[in-house]
């Protein structure tokens, strides 16, 4: 059901609750320790499981002989993927992305193919993880190596090895003959670019690169499973949303949802890359097989190894604009790494890259190429930073080319409401010339620069989401509110939560408790994904809490005998209008107190897919300062704006603000994957997956810039993700001024600047 | 199932006859490379045997020839020792910038040696200011100069049974000064791409009478260019000076292509970083501590 046209209303008043930063109700867990995480997590009899990986980039599977391995004192159950049923295709869209059901199974367990390395191949489960790993050792598994690439273009070229003989580029009409790495293609745009190329008076053409990045969650992937004689089971994992984890898992294992119940576990970082699963089949197989709840837990070195980086891209792009500035065409072309399988990240891609600007002619092409490396998943704003990186990088060579100071050139060409987006819908009330202002108001624009330092911008979007939730607000028998979700909380959601419900209901926040329920004690929910959640979960639960309001007025009503039209809400309590009881209150518990014996327990369900989401736009400012004779960069200062719809706890705004630009600089300065000639990844831990640590960043000043979203009672925009696209460029802009040279390649290492600035070596 | 006996032995002679009875035996310091390379698989020695309960393995200590520091001291409690901050600051600090505050709370400036990385930290610190280890093994102490443990990528010099008890630096000459210096993409938790120590002695006109200058990560151990120190001997420091030994520096180094940087990156950050490390030793030893 969706809500009703008066809660969709954007109510602008003096909040009590909302904009107010109280302590999270999941925060003395977390810093006391006692969070229980994925990793954390042990049953009765549990049983210990490991995974045995592919060591090759590509081969074929020829045998594989567990026998040894079953054989040891300890070892209780064996899986291979044969231990999977046979599926037929089907494409599921769980929450950023959709993925076909059959890719999901054999990148849980490899059928006949390994397809990078790391891919999962035998899992075992043993009464101690020192059993199990010492089993996977026993284990004989006999390769036929083909033939891999790592590489999008190489993937395309001709000859290369082609990683599936049954896909043939989406998107093609007519679909080609061959199978091809080419996973999938999306175009958009309109008018004639070439045309207006040619009469533009200044153009860049430049082609920009970027490699995979991993979204560096510190909790590793992990479950427990326990999968009974009679068909039920339960899974205790951490994810993004424990619904798609419940809906992957039967599909994977072809049996009915309502028989798995997930019990989501407090969750150590997400970023996108746990909206989808790698172990819960596994541990379930290995459980049934074993008749014991089974763990499998990855190593941080299996988590670089087999999960989900971003894709890298080869992004080409041709701008033009005339001499007064006004862009007239734009195409942007790019090859994005699918990875394993096919991802999603092309469509995301085409529509982020350069729908912020008014451009009447423009085409813009994307990609997914399949190649040798762990399938690409999830990461914050998913296709948007890479293409992003490319655009905003040209944008500020054209502002170079025609005088035109950088800022004001993307002013005179920001989208704003009505403008047609890449897609030719209008874009609604965005805030993208809002941040553009805040920006040029910003003391950081103007502030002079030091010796060696430079100052980029740049700007960017994400379209966020909305989608379905379910809500449970609850009214104990003292009057105390619980709201129940079933939206895992990446991000300080139960905070934003309880802060909406005190505001409908004005009641104290610590009145109000918040928390995420398993899939059997909830409706089913969406993932914490698509900066969904406030937005979202936060309208059915306003719309619960609106649900629960009634149902006290009807109560005390009912006691006073008098009709519901003559009570009302004050103050967090029924006020009498008429009557004899005129200017009496009752309080939620004393009507609470009461409920058992004037119409029940007291409790609202919304389920709703929420409509009216709009898109999120941050303008970011960074200096940096090269170290001429090293090519150190370092972030000397950085402000990111953002417009943020209406901040319901500014805390975790800022927050999700700080931390997306944190990542978008670590992607911009020194995070990549490094793979040998052999075709295995030689930096598959923290120490040379270079992350930024706190002190290679300055403290990130956050702009909240409010142009609340009319289609939501509290005006809620998302904000999680549209803080990671910005960076990239920004980073690259800023780099540029201080070297007067423009770098097009990420990561912009120490020894890429030096070489640019001494090409003499 | 392969085991690990550990042990925690009071006296150097028991941690010898113990290392002694089984060549897969490890010393155990800080333990912040070892637990992280047996974790891994990498290693698994049969027995560990911890160096710390020994008396006098903890801790610095000062003598009539200088400083001796116990195998066993973490490299935050270097910090700690006023005196030896005052003598040697490359080598306290090159030791406190390895890993985190955790690690270092942990970390030994010998397991930091022992561990044979050519990337280790405080090894050209130390190379540079002369340090030298007294080595305890089965017939008795000796001393081995400190560019003489490393041998080889994970290997050192040490005979089986053999441990590095202490580290000895000498008190600080008058007019002298050290410094070292490292290049690492990120500002810290990462690993040398090359290290540059120098030690240097500066007469009362500013000549410089003697130079030490060590480089980490160019080589498969740590290297002492000999060349870059004489080529500062009998100058101030002038710019030819300075441009001869940082020729001198890269010319020694022989560093490889990897993960963590470029052969040439590598060479020509030698010479930058050898260069700012003998001007901030230069003005250590003007400002006579
Ligand atoms: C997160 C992290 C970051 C790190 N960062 C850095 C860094 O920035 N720079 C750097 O140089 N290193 C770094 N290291 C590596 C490590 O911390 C250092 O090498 C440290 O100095 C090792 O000292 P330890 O006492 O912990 O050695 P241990 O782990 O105890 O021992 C290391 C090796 O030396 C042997 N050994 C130890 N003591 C003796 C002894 N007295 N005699 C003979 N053999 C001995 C051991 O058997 C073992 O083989 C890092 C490690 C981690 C985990």
């Amino acid at each position: 059901m969706n809500a009703p046209e008066t809660m969709k209303q954007f109510r602008p008043k003096g909040f009590r609750h909302v904009g107010t930063r109280p302590v999270r109700p999941d925060g003395v867990d977390k810093v006391t320790g006692k969070a229980l995480y994925s990793p954390d997590f042990k049953a009765p009899g549990m049983l210990w499981g490991a995974i045995l990986r592919s060591p090759h980039p590509h081969a074929r599977i020829i045998s594989i002989d567990t026998k040894k391995a079953e054989a040891l004192v300890g070892v209780k159950a064996v899986a291979t993927g044969r231990d999977l049923p046979t599926l037929e295709s089907l494409v599921m869209h769980v929450g950023e992305g959709a993925s076909d059901i059959v890719d999901v199974s054999h990148n849980c367990l490899a059928l006949d193919k390994v397809l990078y390395e790391g891919h999962a191949v035998v899992a075992v489960a043993a009464t101690s993880p020192e059993i199990a790993r010492e089993a996977l050792g026993l284990i004989t598994v006999e390769y036929e190596e083909l033939p891999f690439v790592l590489g999008v273009e190489e993937a395309l070229a001709e000859g290369a090895p082609v990683l599936h003989d049954n896909v043939f580029t989406k998107g093609v009409e007519p679909k080609p003959e061959k199978p091809s790495n080419a996973a999938m293609r999306v175009e958009m745009g309109g008018g004639d670019v070439e045309g207006a190329l040619a009469s533009a008076a200044a153009t860049v053409t430049e082609r920009y690169t970027l490699e995979p990045v991993h979204q560096g969650y510190i909790e590793p992937h992990a479950c427990v499973a326990s999968w009974n004689g009679d068909g039920q089971a339960q899974i205790w994992t951490s994810s993004q949303g424990h619904f798609a984890v419940r809906s992957l898992t039967a599909s994977v294992l072809a049996m009915p949802q309502s028989d798995i119940r997930v019990t989501p576990l407090e969750i150590g970082g997400g970023f996108g890359g746990k909206t989808t699963i790698y172990l819960e089949p596994v541990a379930m197989v290995l459980s049934r097989k074993s008749g014991r709840p089974v763990r499998l837990a990855m190593t941080r070195e299996e988590v670089f190894r087999a999960t989900g980086p971003a894709p890298g891209a080869v992004i080409d792009v041709r701008i033009g604009a005339d001499a007064e500035g006004t862009l007239v065409a734009a195409e942007v072309e790019f090859l994005y790494h699918s990875g394993a399988y096919t991802a999603n990240d092309a469509g995301a891609g085409v529509s982020s890259a350069i729908g912020h600007y008014r451009i009447a002619n423009t085409r813009v092409v994307g990609t997914e190429v399949l190649c040798n490396r762990p399938a690409a998943k999830a990461y914050r704003a998913p296709g948007a930073p890479q293409v992003n990186f490319a655009v905003e990088s040209a944008i500020d060579e054209l502002a170079g080319k025609l005088g035109i100071d950088p800022l004001e050139l993307r002013l005179k060409n920001a989208a704003a409401e009505g403008d047609p987006q890449t897609s030719g819908l209008p874009w609604g009330r965005i805030g993208w010339v809002e941040c553009l202002e805040a920006a040029r108001a910003h003391p950081h624009w103007s502030a002079p620069l030091g010796p060696n330092q430079g100052r980029g911008i740049a700007g960017g979007y994400w379209g966020n989401y909305g989608g379905p939730s379910t809500v449970n607000v609850s009214v104990a028998e003292d009057g105390t509110i619980t709201v129940a979700t079933g939206s895992p909380d990446i991000g300080g959601s139960r905070a934003s939560m309880a802060i909406m419900a005190a505001e409908v209901l004005d009641v104290p926040y610590e009145q109000v408790r918040s928390v995420v329920a398993d899939t059997a004690s909830i409706g089913v929910s969406m993932v914490t994904g698509g900066s969904r959640t406030t937005f979202a979960t936060g309208m059915a639960t306003v719309q619960a809490a609106e649900d629960v309001k009634s149902i006290l007025c009807q109560r005390a009503a009912r006691m006073w005998g008098v009709s519901d039209d003559q009570v009302e809400w004050r103050s967090g309590a029924v006020v009498c209008l008429e009557g004899e009881k005129q200017g009496q209150s009752m309080t939620a518990a004393a009507i609470a107190g009461r409920s058992f014996h004037s119409g029940g327990p007291i409790a609202a369900v919304a389920a709703l897919s929420a409509k009216g989401w709009l898109p999120g736009f941050g303008v970011h400012i960074c200096d940096t300062e090269v170290d001429p004779e090293t090519g150190h960069v370092k972030i000397v200062r950085y402000t990111a704006i953002q417009d943020v719809g209406t901040a319901i706890h500014p805390d975790y705004v800022e927050g999700q603000m700080q931390g997306g630009a944190a990542q978008g600089i670590g992607w911009a300065l020194n995070e990549a994957y490094i793979y040998g000639k052999n075709g295995k990844l030689d930096n598959a831990g923290f120490l040379d997956y270079r992350m930024p640590v706190a002190s290679d960043l300055p403290m990130i000043d956050t702009v909240m810039v409010e142009v609340p979203n009319p289609a939501h009672p509290y005006g809620v925009k998302g904000v999680g993700e549209v803080p990671i696209v910005p960076p990239l460029a920004a980073v690259a802009n800023a780099i540029h001024g201080a070297i007067g040279q423009r770098l097009r390649d990420l990561p912009m290492v120490p020894d890429r600047v030096y070489a640019a600035l001494h090409p003499e070596g | 199932m392969p085991s690990t006996a550990f042990h925690a032995p009071d006296t150097v002679e028991d941690a010898v006859a113990l290392l002694s009875a089984d060549p897969t035996a490890r010393p155990l310091g800080g333990g912040t490379d070892l637990i992280v390379q047996m974790r891994s698989g990498r290693l698994s020695p049969g027995a560990v045997v911890d160096l710390k309960r020994i008396e006098g393995m903890s801790g610095v200590r000062r003598d009539d020839e200088g400083f001796v520091i116990g195998a066993a001291t973490p490299c935050t409690a270097l910090k700690a020792d006023a005196a030896l901050v005052a003598a040697w600051p490359g080598v306290v600090e090159a030791a406190n910038l390895i890993g985190s505050v955790q690690v270092r709370n942990r970390a030994t400036m010998a397991g930091n040696l022992c561990n044979a990385s050519p990337a280790a930290d405080s090894v050209p610190a130390l190379v540079a200011a002369g340090a030298v280890c007294v080595v305890a093994g089965p017939s008795g102490l000796r001393e081995v100069p400190v560019e003489a443990v490393p041998v080889a990528p994970g290997k050192t010099s040490l005979a089986s049974g053999e441990f590095v008890a202490e580290i000895r630096l000498p008190a600080k000459p008058a007019g002298g000064g050290d410094a070292y210096l490292r290049s690492t993409p990120r500002t810290e938790m990462d690993i040398a791409v090359v290290g540059a120590g120098v030690s240097l002695v500066l007469d009362g006109e500013g000549t410089c009478t003697s130079a030490r200058i060590a480089l980490g990560a160019v080589g498969p151990t740590v290297v002492l260019v000999e060349e870059a120190g004489a080529a500062l001997v009998g100058t101030k420091l002038d710019d030819d000076a300075l441009a001869a030994m940082s020729k001198a520096v890269q010319a020694a180094s022989n560093p490889i292509d990897d993960k963590r940087g470029t052969v040439s990156y590598r060479k020509a950050m030698a010479g930058v970083l050898a260069r700012r490390a003998v001007l901030i030793a230069a003005s250590r030893a003007g400002a006579k501590a």
